[in-house]
């Protein structure tokens, strides 16, 4: 039996999508057999950010509906022998499915694969219920804002209300240098206020956009802070206890320069 | 020099992560109240099985309410007291 993983948020835009895919991307580089499933129904966008939006026959409506087998609806990304993307229908609503039918795709899914991982929509209703619905383990994602901080902690207690317990968190976009300036909330700031365990910080990195706009994981280029940060939180997620790296925190060349010219590090 | 150099590498700080951080412990009190409609009474069950070790109250009278304004919350607690409990006061 693998293991369903569910990225949410509450508030939209901070990264669910993104991590989803190089989470994803991660597991299945380092040979583990994973699926990611897009449940954000009406407004897919996972095919998209993986480069496989062409290749849709069928959707996740498609399975619970019994339009055709869940086989027929999976695609196989042609880059990663072993990682599979189960796509959200576009033109229906969250409404088009049900948090039981759900939790037994995510079942049957965990039957075939290591890692099932699923896309959270925004927001607190049923999409959000679905997304859940089937999940072993929640992780949250959040930016260093007032609001995305606001509604994670609203996920929380939505999330413990469930019964999923224990999410682990992670920070995305977080600014260096604006941290060093006091301009920007700091990951201890934020894990005291939500009382979660942190899984890992993703720096704001150009080249998450430019991987998005080549349909390509952020995680399969070495040379990227981003990809760094995805692949210890996917390796801490197999168990393996890597540390926060320097390179989490660090702003790459500002930082060294820094080093360089011996400031202490705050 | 060295205030010059702080600046150029960004130490200079207008500080405005405190008050994100501020603002952001007061909207999560609110918050978190809110999110269950119960909290009020199990708090209120809880008060009265503490107290009532030590003194005998008016629990139809008492009132515990959350006063809010926009800079803090406050616990006010109202709980008429009709007697106290020798019993308790003896103990060291
Ligand atoms: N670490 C980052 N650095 C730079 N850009 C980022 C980073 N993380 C996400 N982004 C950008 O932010 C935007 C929103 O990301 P994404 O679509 O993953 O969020 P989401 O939570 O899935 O949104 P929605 O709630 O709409 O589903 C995207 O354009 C993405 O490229
Ligand atoms: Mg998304």
């Amino acid at each position: 039996m693998g293991e369903v993983i569910v990225i949410t948020s509450g508030k939209g835009g901070v990264g669910k999508t993104t991590t989803t895919a190089n989470l994803g991307t991660g597991f299945a580089l380092m040979g583990k057999k994973v699926v990611l499933v897009d449940a954000d129904i009406g407004l897919r966008n996972l095919d998209v950010v993986m480069g496989l939006e062409n290749r849709i026959v069928y959707d996740l409506v498609d399975v619970t509906e019994g339009n055709c087998r869940l086989k027929q609806a999976l695609i196989r990304d042609k880059r990663y022998e072993t990682l599979f993307l189960l796509p959200a229908a576009q033109t229906r609503d969250k409404t088009a499915v049900s948090p039981d039918q759900m939790e037994k795709l995510c079942k049957d899914l965990a039957q075939d694969f290591d890692y099932v991982v699923i896309d959270c929509p925004a927001g607190i209703e049923q999409g959000f219920k679905n997304a859940i619905a089937g999940a072993d383990r929640a992780i949250i994602v959040t930016t260093p804002e007032v609001s995305a901080v606001r509604d994670a902690d609203r996920i929380i207690g939505l999330l413990e209300a469930e019964g999923k317990h224990n999410p682990k968190l992670i920070v995305n976009r977080i600014r260096p240098h604006m941290v060093r300036k006091g301009d920007m909330m700091d990951i201890d700031d934020i894990i005291e206020i939500l009382a979660v365990d942190l899984l890992g910080i993703i720096p704001e990195d150009e080249y998450i956009v430019i991987s998005t706009n080549r349909g390509e994981p952020a995680v399969v280029n070495p040379a990227s802070l981003a990809s760094t940060a995805y692949k210890n939180i996917s390796r801490r997620l197999m168990g393996e206890n890597v540390p926060l790296m320097s390179m989490e925190t660090e702003n790459g060349f500002f930082g060294k320069l820094r080093k360089f010219l011996g400031f202490k590090e705050g | 020099m060295f205030d010059l150099i702080q600046k150029m590498f960004g130490k200079e700080s207008s500080g405005s992560k405190e008050i994100a951080k501020e603002r952001l412990r007061l909207v999560l009190v609110h918050d978190r109240v809110n999110v269950s409609p119960q909290f009020m009474e199990i708090l209120k069950e809880d008060m009265i099985k503490v107290i009532s070790n030590y003194m005998e109250i008016n629990e139809q009278e008492m009132e515990v309410n959350l006063t809010h304004s926009n800079t803090s919350v406050a616990l006010v607690a109202n709980i008429p007291v009709n007697r106290m409990k020798r019993g308790a006061l003896m103990q060291d």
